[in-house]
């Protein structure tokens, strides 16, 4: 049994990444978004996790049209940062626990969540992006990293219920896991993507901070009714792209019912999208 | 696949469904294929010779070619495919997304800086800004 040390719901947002790769950090576009998301590195950095399982999807990374896995577990020992066309990131190599992994596709699947075990996938902006977000720019990412990759790109992407329940039976799994080091075993689980934006088409640019605050008042407190929101509805609110907010429910499926928000931060905009960041532990 | 869908009425919006990935397989894999350096340097040495290795539609080629953002998400493209492009030809989210809405790259960068475009007027074709929202 591990213990879970919080669950971290952010948008993965490529610019962050970029401002930070090229040190932009100080320039006045960026520095109020820095300054905001301060307090969450230094809590990360007092949880010390020894594991994150990042819930993210990739953008035509790793994976293309000629094969669309819903969920995509990673089971490697390292996943490389993905060329998406500008070269790789410079940032350290995502090193992964194949244990727990393994342990998370047979219990998933046992589960009846008929998920992909990936063994090579090179990772993109959304796994690394959140990395940065929490993690600064450290020689070597502190932690093993467990990458779960959920389709958002090609319509339709799960239910935002498929997800909650998925994050259900990760809770599941970590709460049975036995490896040698289970019992030490400090893990925390991202759920990536969002807030508001859209990408694409005449209505490119749309933002809805009232839905961002919305969605993640409900995430806290009635995840079981708001994951039932459809599809259409994210498209219309919070944009075609502000659908990858299902991912967040994952995050908060694997956390108890009753969750302690630590730490919430919103900001827009960062590139073409509302930046949201929500740090929640289960209640004491 | 059902005929009309829930989100049909959204305005200025290509959802990227069954009906575009089947329109846009092979444009939307050409600009994948630009993700390996080594297409990229084939690529902008001879866009005509590149372009003949993939399957796409007259129009589709001619829009990869006019570099019309919008037009390839009429003809099934999805923007985080041809957003390879815009990164082929140095350019951001807000040039691609000013040249989709209309209006300049600074324009829109300043629009995101307001607060981004607003959802009440945008959330169905045909809605007044000033309608309530649903």
């Amino acid at each position: 049994m591990t213990t879970i040390i919080g669950g971290i719901g952010t948008s993965h947002v490529p610019a962050v990444g970029a401002a930070i790769d090229h040190g932009k950090q100080e320039e006045p576009y960026w520095r109020s978004y820095f300054e905001k998301i301060q307090p969450a590195r230094e809590w990360m950095a007092s949880q010390r996790p020894d594991v994150c399982i990042v819930v993210y999807n990739d953008h035509a990374s790793a994976f293309s049209l000629k094969l669309i896995p819903t969920f995509a577990l990673g089971v490697a020992t390292e996943f490389q940062p993905a060329d998406e066309g500008y070269g790789p990131r410079q940032v350290p190599t995502v090193q992964g626990h194949p244990e727990l992994a393994w342990h998370l596709a047979e219990s998933l699947i046992g589960d009846e969540f008929d998920i992909t075990i990936a063994n090579e996938m090179d990772v993109d902006h959304g796994l690394t992006v959140p990395l940065s977000v929490m993690f600064g720019e450290p020689d070597a990412w502190p932690c093993r990293i467990i990458p779960l990759c959920v389709n958002v790109i090609q319509y339709p992407p799960p239910s935002g219920k498929r997800c909650f329940d998925l994050g259900r039976a990760i809770r599941r799994a970590l709460d049975s896991y036995d490896g040698s080091d289970a019992d030490s075993m400090k893990v925390a689980v991202f759920g990536t993507g969002g807030m508001s934006h859209q990408l694409q088409g005449e209505r490119a640019g749309l933002i809805n901070t009232d839905f961002d605050h919305a969605f993640m008042d409900e995430l806290i407190a009635q995840p079981g009714v708001s994951c039932g929101r459809p599809h259409d509805e994210y498209i219309r609110e919070a944009g075609s792209e502000g659908i990858e907010l299902v991912m967040w429910f994952v995050m908060r499926g694997a956390l108890d019912d009753h969750v302690d928000e630590v730490f919430r931060m919103h900001h827009v905009p960062t590139s073409n999208t509302s930046n949201g960041l929500l740090i929640l532990q289960n209640a004491h | 696949m059902a005929a009309v869908r829930d989100y049909d009425d959204i305005p200025g919006t290509y959802v990227f469904d069954g009906r575009r990935s089947q329109q846009g397989y092979h444009l939307n894999m050409f600009c994948m294929s630009l993700n390996i350096e080594a297409n990229r340097e084939r690529f902008g040495a001879d866009e005509h010779t590149y372009l003949d290795g993939f399957d796409l539609t007259l129009s589709q080629r001619q829009a990869v070619l006019e570099r019309d953002w919008l037009g390839m998400l009429r003809l099934g493209g999805n923007i985080y495919y041809t957003f390879k492009l815009a990164i082929f030809d140095g350019l951001s989210m807000q040039d691609v997304g000013g040249s989709m809405s209309g209006i300049s790259s600074q324009e829109f960068t300043q629009m995101m800086i307001d607060g981004g475009r607003p959802v009440a007027g945008n959330r169905r074709i045909g809605e007044s800004p000033e309608s309530p929202s649903s």
